[in-house]
Protein backbone atom coordinates (compact mmCIF):
# COMPACT_ATOMS: atom_id res chain seq x y z
CA UNK A 1 0.00 0.00 0.00
CA UNK A 2 3.00 2.28 -0.31
CA UNK A 3 1.75 3.62 -3.64
CA UNK A 4 -1.28 5.07 -1.92
CA UNK A 5 0.76 7.15 0.50
CA UNK A 6 2.94 8.44 -2.33
CA UNK A 7 -0.13 9.50 -4.25
CA UNK A 8 -1.48 11.26 -1.20
CA UNK A 9 1.72 13.20 -0.64
CA UNK A 10 2.19 14.72 -4.05
CA UNK A 11 -1.43 15.22 -4.93
CA UNK A 12 -3.46 16.57 -2.05
CA UNK A 13 -5.32 19.07 -4.19
CA UNK A 14 -5.88 16.68 -7.09
CA UNK A 15 -6.76 13.65 -5.02
CA UNK A 16 -10.38 14.09 -6.03
CA UNK A 17 -10.52 13.05 -9.66
CA UNK A 18 -14.22 13.14 -10.45
CA UNK A 19 -16.51 15.44 -8.49
CA UNK A 20 -20.26 15.83 -9.04
CA UNK A 21 -21.98 18.56 -7.05
CA UNK A 22 -25.79 18.87 -6.82
CA UNK A 23 -26.27 17.47 -10.29
CA UNK A 24 -29.82 17.45 -11.60
CA UNK A 25 -31.15 16.17 -14.88
CA UNK A 26 -34.60 15.72 -16.38
CA UNK A 27 -35.86 13.78 -19.36
CA UNK A 28 -39.00 15.80 -19.95
CA UNK A 29 -41.07 15.36 -16.79
CA UNK A 30 -38.85 12.57 -15.48
CA UNK A 31 -36.33 13.74 -12.88
CA UNK A 32 -33.62 11.12 -13.64
CA UNK A 33 -30.81 12.58 -11.53
CA UNK A 34 -31.78 14.30 -8.31
CA UNK A 35 -29.18 16.31 -6.41
CA UNK A 36 -26.35 13.89 -7.05
CA UNK A 37 -23.22 14.54 -4.98
CA UNK A 38 -20.45 12.10 -5.69
CA UNK A 39 -16.68 12.30 -5.33
CA UNK A 40 -14.33 9.72 -6.74
CA UNK A 41 -10.73 9.71 -5.63
CA UNK A 42 -7.77 8.98 -7.86
CA UNK A 43 -7.27 5.22 -8.06
CA UNK A 44 -10.64 4.46 -6.54
CA UNK A 45 -12.94 1.78 -7.94
CA UNK A 46 -16.61 2.58 -7.46
CA UNK A 47 -19.39 0.20 -8.35
CA UNK A 48 -22.81 1.72 -9.02
CA UNK A 49 -25.80 -0.56 -8.58
CA UNK A 50 -29.53 -0.07 -8.37
CA UNK A 51 -32.81 -1.11 -9.95
CA UNK A 52 -33.49 -0.65 -13.65
CA UNK A 53 -34.37 2.92 -14.52
CA UNK A 54 -32.75 4.37 -11.42
CA UNK A 55 -30.43 6.57 -13.52
CA UNK A 56 -27.15 4.63 -13.41
CA UNK A 57 -26.44 4.86 -17.13
CA UNK A 58 -27.45 8.49 -17.21
CA UNK A 59 -25.07 9.22 -14.33
CA UNK A 60 -22.25 7.51 -16.18
CA UNK A 61 -23.01 9.35 -19.39
CA UNK A 62 -23.11 12.78 -17.78
CA UNK A 63 -19.51 12.30 -16.62
CA UNK A 64 -18.22 12.56 -20.19
CA UNK A 65 -21.11 14.75 -21.26
CA UNK A 66 -22.77 12.28 -23.58
CA UNK A 67 -25.74 13.63 -21.60
CA UNK A 68 -25.88 17.26 -20.52
CA UNK A 69 -27.07 18.19 -17.03
CA UNK A 70 -29.70 20.78 -16.09
CA UNK A 71 -27.93 22.10 -13.02
CA UNK A 72 -24.97 21.38 -10.78
CA UNK A 73 -21.30 20.96 -11.67
CA UNK A 74 -19.09 18.12 -12.76
CA UNK A 75 -15.31 18.45 -12.60
CA UNK A 76 -12.68 16.04 -13.83
CA UNK A 77 -9.26 16.45 -12.29
CA UNK A 78 -10.17 19.91 -11.03
CA UNK A 79 -11.53 21.16 -14.36
CA UNK A 80 -15.22 21.69 -15.04
CA UNK A 81 -16.70 19.89 -18.03
CA UNK A 82 -16.38 22.18 -21.06
CA UNK A 83 -19.22 23.04 -23.43
CA UNK A 84 -19.45 21.37 -26.83
CA UNK A 85 -16.32 21.80 -28.96
CA UNK A 86 -12.58 21.07 -29.06
CA UNK A 87 -12.17 21.37 -25.29
CA UNK A 88 -14.87 18.82 -24.69
CA UNK A 89 -13.33 16.40 -27.18
CA UNK A 90 -10.01 16.70 -25.37
CA UNK A 91 -11.64 15.97 -22.05
CA UNK A 92 -13.50 12.97 -23.42
CA UNK A 93 -10.21 11.53 -24.57
CA UNK A 94 -9.18 11.51 -20.90
CA UNK A 95 -12.32 9.67 -19.85
CA UNK A 96 -12.52 6.14 -21.20
CA UNK A 97 -15.95 4.66 -21.74
CA UNK A 98 -17.00 1.06 -22.19
CA UNK A 99 -20.56 0.45 -23.36
CA UNK A 100 -22.90 -2.44 -22.78
CA UNK A 101 -23.14 -3.03 -26.53
CA UNK A 102 -19.38 -2.64 -27.19
CA UNK A 103 -19.89 -0.13 -30.03
CA UNK A 104 -16.70 -1.08 -31.84
CA UNK A 105 -16.39 0.77 -35.16
CA UNK A 106 -17.97 -1.77 -37.50
CA UNK A 107 -16.09 -0.74 -40.65
CA UNK A 108 -12.64 -0.80 -39.03
CA UNK A 109 -10.45 -3.75 -38.05
CA UNK A 110 -9.73 -4.47 -34.41
CA UNK A 111 -6.30 -2.90 -34.77
CA UNK A 112 -7.73 0.20 -36.47
CA UNK A 113 -10.32 0.51 -33.71
CA UNK A 114 -7.50 0.82 -31.19
CA UNK A 115 -5.19 3.05 -33.26
CA UNK A 116 -7.74 5.47 -34.72
CA UNK A 117 -8.09 7.92 -31.85
CA UNK A 118 -4.42 7.67 -30.92
CA UNK A 119 -3.63 8.97 -34.41
CA UNK A 120 -6.52 11.41 -34.86
CA UNK A 121 -6.80 12.78 -31.33
CA UNK A 122 -3.41 12.23 -29.71
CA UNK A 123 -1.52 12.79 -32.98
CA UNK A 124 0.60 9.68 -32.46
CA UNK A 125 2.36 8.39 -35.55
CA UNK A 126 0.95 5.27 -37.12
CA UNK A 127 3.73 2.93 -36.12
CA UNK A 128 3.78 3.96 -32.47
CA UNK A 129 0.00 3.72 -32.37
CA UNK A 130 0.10 0.20 -33.79
CA UNK A 131 2.76 -0.94 -31.35
CA UNK A 132 0.78 0.39 -28.45
CA UNK A 133 -2.42 -1.12 -29.82
CA UNK A 134 -0.85 -4.55 -30.18
CA UNK A 135 0.54 -4.39 -26.66
CA UNK A 136 -2.90 -3.46 -25.29
CA UNK A 137 -4.64 -6.14 -27.34
CA UNK A 138 -2.17 -8.68 -25.94
CA UNK A 139 -2.83 -7.39 -22.47
CA UNK A 140 -6.57 -8.01 -22.78
CA UNK A 141 -5.93 -11.34 -24.50
CA UNK A 142 -7.10 -10.66 -28.05
CA UNK A 143 -3.77 -9.99 -29.74
CA UNK A 144 -4.42 -12.76 -32.28
CA UNK A 145 -7.58 -11.04 -33.56
CA UNK A 146 -5.93 -7.75 -34.53
CA UNK A 147 -6.72 -7.94 -38.24
CA UNK A 148 -10.30 -9.16 -37.97
CA UNK A 149 -13.44 -7.05 -38.10
CA UNK A 150 -15.55 -6.65 -34.95
CA UNK A 151 -18.39 -8.79 -36.34
CA UNK A 152 -16.00 -11.75 -36.59
CA UNK A 153 -15.32 -11.72 -32.82
CA UNK A 154 -17.32 -13.12 -29.92
CA UNK A 155 -19.01 -10.68 -27.57
CA UNK A 156 -16.41 -11.21 -24.88
CA UNK A 157 -13.61 -10.56 -27.35
CA UNK A 158 -15.35 -7.45 -28.68
CA UNK A 159 -15.76 -6.05 -25.19
CA UNK A 160 -12.09 -6.63 -24.42
CA UNK A 161 -11.17 -4.81 -27.63
CA UNK A 162 -13.43 -1.96 -26.51
CA UNK A 163 -11.51 -1.82 -23.23
CA UNK A 164 -8.21 -1.74 -25.13
CA UNK A 165 -9.57 1.01 -27.37
CA UNK A 166 -10.36 3.15 -24.33
CA UNK A 167 -7.04 2.37 -22.64
CA UNK A 168 -5.13 3.45 -25.73
CA UNK A 169 -5.92 7.06 -24.82
CA UNK A 170 -4.27 6.69 -21.39
CA UNK A 171 -7.48 7.80 -19.69
CA UNK A 172 -7.50 9.24 -16.19
CA UNK A 173 -10.72 7.46 -15.40
CA UNK A 174 -12.68 4.62 -17.00
CA UNK A 175 -16.47 4.44 -17.09
CA UNK A 176 -18.12 1.04 -17.55
CA UNK A 177 -21.86 0.89 -18.20
CA UNK A 178 -22.95 -2.70 -17.61
CA UNK A 179 -20.01 -4.08 -19.60
CA UNK A 180 -21.03 -7.72 -19.17
CA UNK A 181 -24.83 -7.49 -19.46
CA UNK A 182 -24.90 -8.23 -23.17
CA UNK A 183 -22.57 -11.23 -22.87
CA UNK A 184 -23.25 -14.95 -22.79
CA UNK A 185 -22.51 -16.29 -19.30
CA UNK A 186 -19.34 -18.11 -20.34
CA UNK A 187 -17.81 -14.85 -21.59
CA UNK A 188 -18.52 -12.71 -18.58
CA UNK A 189 -15.49 -13.84 -16.63
CA UNK A 190 -12.93 -13.09 -19.33
CA UNK A 191 -14.11 -9.47 -19.31
CA UNK A 192 -14.34 -9.23 -15.52
CA UNK A 193 -10.80 -10.56 -15.21
CA UNK A 194 -9.49 -7.79 -17.45
CA UNK A 195 -11.36 -5.24 -15.35
CA UNK A 196 -10.07 -6.74 -12.13
CA UNK A 197 -6.52 -6.49 -13.41
CA UNK A 198 -7.12 -2.86 -14.34
CA UNK A 199 -8.37 -2.16 -10.84
CA UNK A 200 -5.28 -3.79 -9.35
CA UNK A 201 -3.11 -1.65 -11.61
CA UNK A 202 -4.57 1.43 -9.96
CA UNK A 203 -6.99 2.65 -12.65
CA UNK A 204 -9.77 4.94 -11.41
CA UNK A 205 -12.99 3.19 -12.37
CA UNK A 206 -16.71 3.85 -12.20
CA UNK A 207 -18.52 0.62 -12.96
CA UNK A 208 -22.24 0.14 -13.36
CA UNK A 209 -22.74 -3.59 -12.90
CA UNK A 210 -24.82 -6.23 -11.22
CA UNK A 211 -21.85 -8.57 -10.89
CA UNK A 212 -21.67 -8.81 -7.13
CA UNK A 213 -18.54 -10.94 -7.24
CA UNK A 214 -16.72 -8.14 -9.03
CA UNK A 215 -18.07 -5.54 -6.61
CA UNK A 216 -16.90 -7.57 -3.60
CA UNK A 217 -13.44 -8.33 -4.91
CA UNK A 218 -12.50 -5.17 -6.83
CA UNK A 219 -14.55 -2.24 -5.58
CA UNK A 220 -13.46 0.20 -2.90
CA UNK A 221 -17.00 1.50 -2.59
CA UNK A 222 -20.51 0.60 -3.66
CA UNK A 223 -22.94 3.37 -4.57
CA UNK A 224 -26.58 2.35 -4.49
CA UNK A 225 -29.01 4.38 -6.62
CA UNK A 226 -32.79 4.35 -6.70
CA UNK A 227 -35.21 6.74 -8.41
CA UNK A 228 -32.48 9.12 -9.49
CA UNK A 229 -30.91 9.48 -6.05
CA UNK A 230 -27.86 8.07 -4.35
CA UNK A 231 -29.58 6.28 -1.50
CA UNK A 232 -26.63 4.68 0.18
CA UNK A 233 -22.88 4.17 -0.22
CA UNK A 234 -20.49 1.98 1.68
CA UNK A 235 -17.55 -0.39 1.32
CA UNK A 236 -18.74 -3.56 -0.43
CA UNK A 237 -18.54 -5.88 2.57
CA UNK A 238 -20.67 -3.58 4.68
CA UNK A 239 -23.13 -2.83 1.88
CA UNK A 240 -23.80 -6.44 1.01
CA UNK A 241 -23.90 -7.86 4.53
CA UNK A 242 -25.54 -4.96 6.26
CA UNK A 243 -27.40 -2.51 3.99
CA UNK A 244 -28.99 0.33 5.91
CA UNK A 245 -31.80 1.57 3.66
CA UNK A 246 -34.95 -0.38 2.97
CA UNK A 247 -34.56 0.19 -0.76
CA UNK A 248 -31.14 -1.44 -0.70
CA UNK A 249 -32.34 -4.34 1.44
CA UNK A 250 -35.24 -4.90 -0.91
CA UNK A 251 -33.03 -4.70 -4.00
CA UNK A 252 -30.39 -7.04 -2.59
CA UNK A 253 -32.94 -9.62 -1.50
CA UNK A 254 -34.22 -9.69 -5.08
CA UNK A 255 -30.90 -10.08 -6.86
CA UNK A 256 -29.15 -12.32 -4.34
CA UNK A 257 -31.91 -14.89 -4.34
CA UNK A 258 -31.10 -15.95 -7.89
CA UNK B 1 -35.28 7.95 -92.56
CA UNK B 2 -33.24 10.12 -90.23
CA UNK B 3 -33.28 13.13 -92.49
CA UNK B 4 -35.23 15.12 -89.90
CA UNK B 5 -31.96 15.31 -87.98
CA UNK B 6 -30.34 17.42 -90.64
CA UNK B 7 -29.25 20.85 -89.50
CA UNK B 8 -29.64 20.12 -85.80
CA UNK B 9 -26.80 19.65 -83.33
CA UNK B 10 -28.41 16.90 -81.24
CA UNK B 11 -25.14 15.69 -79.79
CA UNK B 12 -24.14 19.23 -78.87
CA UNK B 13 -27.43 19.75 -77.05
CA UNK B 14 -27.02 16.52 -75.12
CA UNK B 15 -23.44 17.49 -74.34
CA UNK B 16 -24.78 20.63 -72.68
CA UNK B 17 -27.20 18.43 -70.72
CA UNK B 18 -24.30 16.23 -69.60
CA UNK B 19 -22.31 19.28 -68.52
CA UNK B 20 -25.25 20.73 -66.62
CA UNK B 21 -25.78 17.40 -64.91
CA UNK B 22 -22.16 16.75 -64.02
CA UNK B 23 -21.42 20.22 -62.64
CA UNK B 24 -24.68 20.37 -60.73
CA UNK B 25 -24.08 16.86 -59.37
CA UNK B 26 -20.71 17.91 -57.96
CA UNK B 27 -22.12 21.15 -56.57
CA UNK B 28 -25.13 19.49 -54.98
CA UNK B 29 -23.12 16.60 -53.51
CA UNK B 30 -20.72 18.97 -51.80
CA UNK B 31 -23.37 21.41 -50.59
CA UNK B 32 -25.81 18.61 -49.72
CA UNK B 33 -23.19 16.81 -47.60
CA UNK B 34 -22.46 20.04 -45.74
CA UNK B 35 -26.19 20.56 -45.18
CA UNK B 36 -26.53 17.01 -43.86
CA UNK B 37 -23.65 17.71 -41.47
CA UNK B 38 -25.50 20.79 -40.27
CA UNK B 39 -28.73 18.88 -39.77
CA UNK B 40 -27.09 16.39 -37.38
CA UNK B 41 -24.78 18.96 -35.76
CA UNK B 42 -24.86 19.61 -32.02
CA UNK B 43 -25.07 23.37 -32.67
CA UNK B 44 -28.76 24.41 -32.67
CA UNK B 45 -28.19 27.34 -35.05
CA UNK B 46 -26.70 25.07 -37.72
CA UNK B 47 -29.43 22.48 -37.25
CA UNK B 48 -32.00 25.24 -37.63
CA UNK B 49 -30.41 26.57 -40.80
CA UNK B 50 -30.12 23.10 -42.34
CA UNK B 51 -33.72 22.24 -41.56
CA UNK B 52 -35.05 25.57 -42.81
CA UNK B 53 -33.03 25.37 -46.03
CA UNK B 54 -34.18 21.87 -46.88
CA UNK B 55 -37.82 22.53 -46.10
CA UNK B 56 -37.95 25.76 -48.06
CA UNK B 57 -35.88 24.82 -51.09
CA UNK B 58 -37.36 21.39 -51.79
CA UNK B 59 -40.87 22.81 -51.68
CA UNK B 60 -40.30 25.46 -54.32
CA UNK B 61 -40.77 24.31 -57.92
CA UNK B 62 -37.43 24.14 -59.72
CA UNK B 63 -38.75 26.30 -62.54
CA UNK B 64 -39.43 29.09 -60.06
CA UNK B 65 -35.92 28.81 -58.65
CA UNK B 66 -34.31 28.91 -62.09
CA UNK B 67 -36.43 31.77 -63.34
CA UNK B 68 -35.81 33.65 -60.12
CA UNK B 69 -32.07 33.17 -60.44
CA UNK B 70 -32.23 34.59 -63.93
CA UNK B 71 -34.64 37.46 -63.37
CA UNK B 72 -33.88 38.12 -59.70
CA UNK B 73 -30.22 37.32 -59.19
CA UNK B 74 -28.92 38.34 -62.57
CA UNK B 75 -31.20 41.16 -63.72
CA UNK B 76 -31.95 42.85 -60.40
CA UNK B 77 -28.99 42.10 -58.14
CA UNK B 78 -26.46 41.87 -60.95
CA UNK B 79 -25.20 38.42 -60.04
CA UNK B 80 -23.94 37.40 -63.44
CA UNK B 81 -21.60 34.60 -62.41
CA UNK B 82 -18.61 36.29 -64.02
CA UNK B 83 -20.24 36.36 -67.44
CA UNK B 84 -22.05 39.68 -67.76
CA UNK B 85 -21.40 39.98 -71.52
CA UNK B 86 -21.96 36.39 -72.53
CA UNK B 87 -25.66 35.83 -72.02
CA UNK B 88 -25.47 32.13 -72.91
CA UNK B 89 -22.67 31.41 -70.47
CA UNK B 90 -24.44 33.40 -67.79
CA UNK B 91 -27.61 31.36 -68.27
CA UNK B 92 -25.64 28.13 -68.12
CA UNK B 93 -23.89 29.08 -64.89
CA UNK B 94 -27.08 30.32 -63.27
CA UNK B 95 -28.70 27.02 -64.23
CA UNK B 96 -25.86 25.08 -62.57
CA UNK B 97 -26.19 27.25 -59.45
CA UNK B 98 -29.95 26.76 -59.28
CA UNK B 99 -29.81 23.02 -59.96
CA UNK B 100 -27.10 22.60 -57.32
CA UNK B 101 -28.97 24.61 -54.70
CA UNK B 102 -32.19 22.72 -55.41
CA UNK B 103 -30.73 19.21 -55.67
CA UNK B 104 -28.61 19.75 -52.54
CA UNK B 105 -31.80 19.68 -50.45
CA UNK B 106 -32.53 16.18 -51.74
CA UNK B 107 -28.92 15.04 -51.42
CA UNK B 108 -29.01 16.26 -47.83
CA UNK B 109 -32.09 14.22 -47.03
CA UNK B 110 -30.68 11.11 -48.73
CA UNK B 111 -27.49 11.37 -46.69
CA UNK B 112 -29.36 12.11 -43.50
CA UNK B 113 -31.54 9.03 -43.94
CA UNK B 114 -28.32 7.06 -44.47
CA UNK B 115 -26.84 8.51 -41.30
CA UNK B 116 -29.95 7.37 -39.46
CA UNK B 117 -29.24 3.76 -40.42
CA UNK B 118 -25.93 3.86 -38.50
CA UNK B 119 -26.53 2.79 -34.88
CA UNK B 120 -26.24 5.76 -32.47
CA UNK B 121 -23.70 3.75 -30.46
CA UNK B 122 -21.17 4.27 -33.27
CA UNK B 123 -21.31 8.05 -32.99
CA UNK B 124 -21.36 7.87 -29.19
CA UNK B 125 -18.28 5.69 -29.09
CA UNK B 126 -16.57 8.08 -31.50
CA UNK B 127 -17.38 11.09 -29.36
CA UNK B 128 -16.57 9.26 -26.14
CA UNK B 129 -13.07 8.53 -27.34
CA UNK B 130 -12.37 12.18 -28.08
CA UNK B 131 -13.08 12.56 -31.80
CA UNK B 132 -14.55 15.95 -32.68
CA UNK B 133 -17.97 16.18 -34.26
CA UNK B 134 -16.59 16.51 -37.78
CA UNK B 135 -14.12 13.67 -37.22
CA UNK B 136 -16.90 11.41 -35.94
CA UNK B 137 -18.94 12.25 -39.00
CA UNK B 138 -16.12 11.84 -41.52
CA UNK B 139 -14.32 8.84 -40.04
CA UNK B 140 -17.07 6.81 -38.41
CA UNK B 141 -20.60 7.73 -39.43
CA UNK B 142 -20.46 8.75 -43.10
CA UNK B 143 -18.38 5.76 -44.26
CA UNK B 144 -20.98 3.46 -42.71
CA UNK B 145 -23.88 5.55 -43.96
CA UNK B 146 -22.50 5.50 -47.51
CA UNK B 147 -23.94 2.13 -48.47
CA UNK B 148 -27.41 3.07 -47.31
CA UNK B 149 -27.08 6.37 -49.16
CA UNK B 150 -26.20 4.92 -52.57
CA UNK B 151 -29.68 3.89 -53.73
CA UNK B 152 -31.50 7.10 -52.75
CA UNK B 153 -28.58 9.11 -54.10
CA UNK B 154 -28.84 7.35 -57.46
CA UNK B 155 -32.50 8.42 -57.57
CA UNK B 156 -31.53 12.00 -56.80
CA UNK B 157 -28.91 12.04 -59.57
CA UNK B 158 -31.31 10.54 -62.09
CA UNK B 159 -33.90 13.15 -61.16
CA UNK B 160 -31.19 15.80 -61.55
CA UNK B 161 -30.39 14.62 -65.07
CA UNK B 162 -34.02 15.00 -66.06
CA UNK B 163 -34.40 18.26 -64.15
CA UNK B 164 -31.73 19.88 -66.32
CA UNK B 165 -34.48 20.25 -68.94
CA UNK B 166 -35.93 23.03 -66.81
CA UNK B 167 -32.91 25.14 -67.76
CA UNK B 168 -34.72 25.59 -71.08
CA UNK B 169 -36.85 28.13 -69.25
CA UNK B 170 -33.95 30.57 -69.20
CA UNK B 171 -32.75 29.76 -72.68
CA UNK B 172 -29.92 27.31 -72.03
CA UNK B 173 -29.41 25.34 -75.20
CA UNK B 174 -29.70 21.86 -73.70
CA UNK B 175 -31.54 18.85 -75.05
CA UNK B 176 -35.10 19.90 -74.21
CA UNK B 177 -34.64 23.30 -75.82
CA UNK B 178 -33.55 21.66 -79.04
CA UNK B 179 -36.38 19.14 -78.85
CA UNK B 180 -38.89 21.96 -78.66
CA UNK B 181 -37.37 23.65 -81.72
CA UNK B 182 -37.36 20.39 -83.68
CA UNK B 183 -40.94 19.58 -82.72
CA UNK B 184 -42.00 22.94 -84.05
CA UNK B 185 -40.15 22.54 -87.35
CA UNK B 186 -40.33 18.85 -88.20
CA UNK B 187 -43.18 16.60 -89.16
CA UNK B 188 -41.87 13.41 -87.46
CA UNK B 189 -42.88 14.44 -83.96
CA UNK B 190 -43.01 10.90 -82.62
CA UNK B 191 -39.55 10.11 -83.89
CA UNK B 192 -38.20 13.34 -82.38
CA UNK B 193 -39.82 12.57 -79.03
CA UNK B 194 -38.52 9.01 -79.05
CA UNK B 195 -35.03 10.20 -79.92
CA UNK B 196 -34.84 12.52 -76.93
CA UNK B 197 -36.45 10.03 -74.56
CA UNK B 198 -33.83 7.49 -75.63
CA UNK B 199 -31.11 10.06 -75.13
CA UNK B 200 -32.11 10.60 -71.52
CA UNK B 201 -32.35 6.89 -70.81
CA UNK B 202 -28.85 6.47 -72.19
CA UNK B 203 -27.67 9.18 -69.80
CA UNK B 204 -29.47 8.00 -66.67
CA UNK B 205 -29.25 4.22 -66.97
CA UNK B 206 -25.49 3.98 -66.32
CA UNK B 207 -25.83 6.20 -63.23
CA UNK B 208 -28.27 3.78 -61.64
CA UNK B 209 -26.31 0.68 -62.67
CA UNK B 210 -22.94 2.05 -61.56
CA UNK B 211 -24.17 3.23 -58.17
CA UNK B 212 -26.06 -0.01 -57.61
CA UNK B 213 -22.86 -1.94 -58.27
CA UNK B 214 -20.85 0.30 -55.94
CA UNK B 215 -23.49 -0.11 -53.24
CA UNK B 216 -23.30 -3.91 -53.38
CA UNK B 217 -19.53 -3.82 -52.96
CA UNK B 218 -19.66 -1.49 -49.98
CA UNK B 219 -21.32 -3.84 -47.50
CA UNK B 220 -20.43 -3.11 -43.87
CA UNK B 221 -20.24 -6.29 -41.83
CA UNK B 222 -22.12 -6.07 -38.60
N1 LIG C 1 -32.72 9.64 -23.92
C1 LIG C 1 -33.70 9.46 -23.03
N2 LIG C 1 -34.88 10.10 -23.20
C2 LIG C 1 -35.89 9.94 -22.31
N3 LIG C 1 -35.82 9.17 -21.22
C3 LIG C 1 -34.68 8.50 -21.00
C4 LIG C 1 -33.57 8.61 -21.89
N4 LIG C 1 -32.57 7.83 -21.43
C5 LIG C 1 -33.04 7.26 -20.30
N5 LIG C 1 -34.30 7.66 -20.04
C6 LIG C 1 -35.11 7.28 -18.88
O1 LIG C 1 -34.41 7.70 -17.72
C7 LIG C 1 -34.53 6.73 -16.69
C8 LIG C 1 -33.14 6.34 -16.22
O2 LIG C 1 -32.49 5.67 -17.28
P1 LIG C 1 -31.08 5.00 -17.12
O3 LIG C 1 -30.77 4.38 -18.44
O4 LIG C 1 -30.12 5.97 -16.59
O5 LIG C 1 -31.37 3.90 -16.03
P2 LIG C 1 -30.45 2.70 -15.55
O6 LIG C 1 -30.36 2.82 -14.08
O7 LIG C 1 -29.20 2.68 -16.32
O8 LIG C 1 -31.34 1.46 -15.90
P3 LIG C 1 -30.91 0.02 -16.48
O9 LIG C 1 -30.47 -0.80 -15.29
O10 LIG C 1 -32.18 -0.48 -17.07
O11 LIG C 1 -29.83 0.24 -17.49
C9 LIG C 1 -35.34 5.59 -17.26
O12 LIG C 1 -36.66 5.71 -16.81
C10 LIG C 1 -35.26 5.78 -18.75
O13 LIG C 1 -36.42 5.33 -19.37
MG1 LIG D 1 -28.37 1.42 -17.81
Amino acid sequence: MTEVSVAEEDAVATDELVVLKSVNKHFGALHVLQDIDLTIARGEVVVVIGPSGSGKSTLCRTINRLETVDSGTITIDGRPLPQEGRELARLRADVGMVFQSFNLFAHKTVLENVTLAQIKVRRANKQQAQEKARALLDRVGVGAQADKYPAQLSGGQQQRVAIARALAMDPKVMLFDEPTSALDPEMINEVLEVMQQLARDGMTMIVVTHEMGFARSAADRVVFMADGRIVEQAVPEQFFSNPRSDRAKDFLSKILHH
Amino acid sequence: MFDFLEGYDVLGAFWTTVQLTALSAVGSLVWGTLLAGMRVSPVPLMRGFGTAYVNIVRNIPLTVIIVFSSLGLADIFGVTMGASDDFKLQGFRLAVLSLSAYTAAFVCEAIRSGINTVPVGQAEAARAIGLSFSQSLRLIVLPQAFRAVIAPLANVLIALTKNTTVAAAIGVAEAATLMKTMLENEAQTIAVGALFALGFVVLTLPTGLLLGWVGKRMAVKR
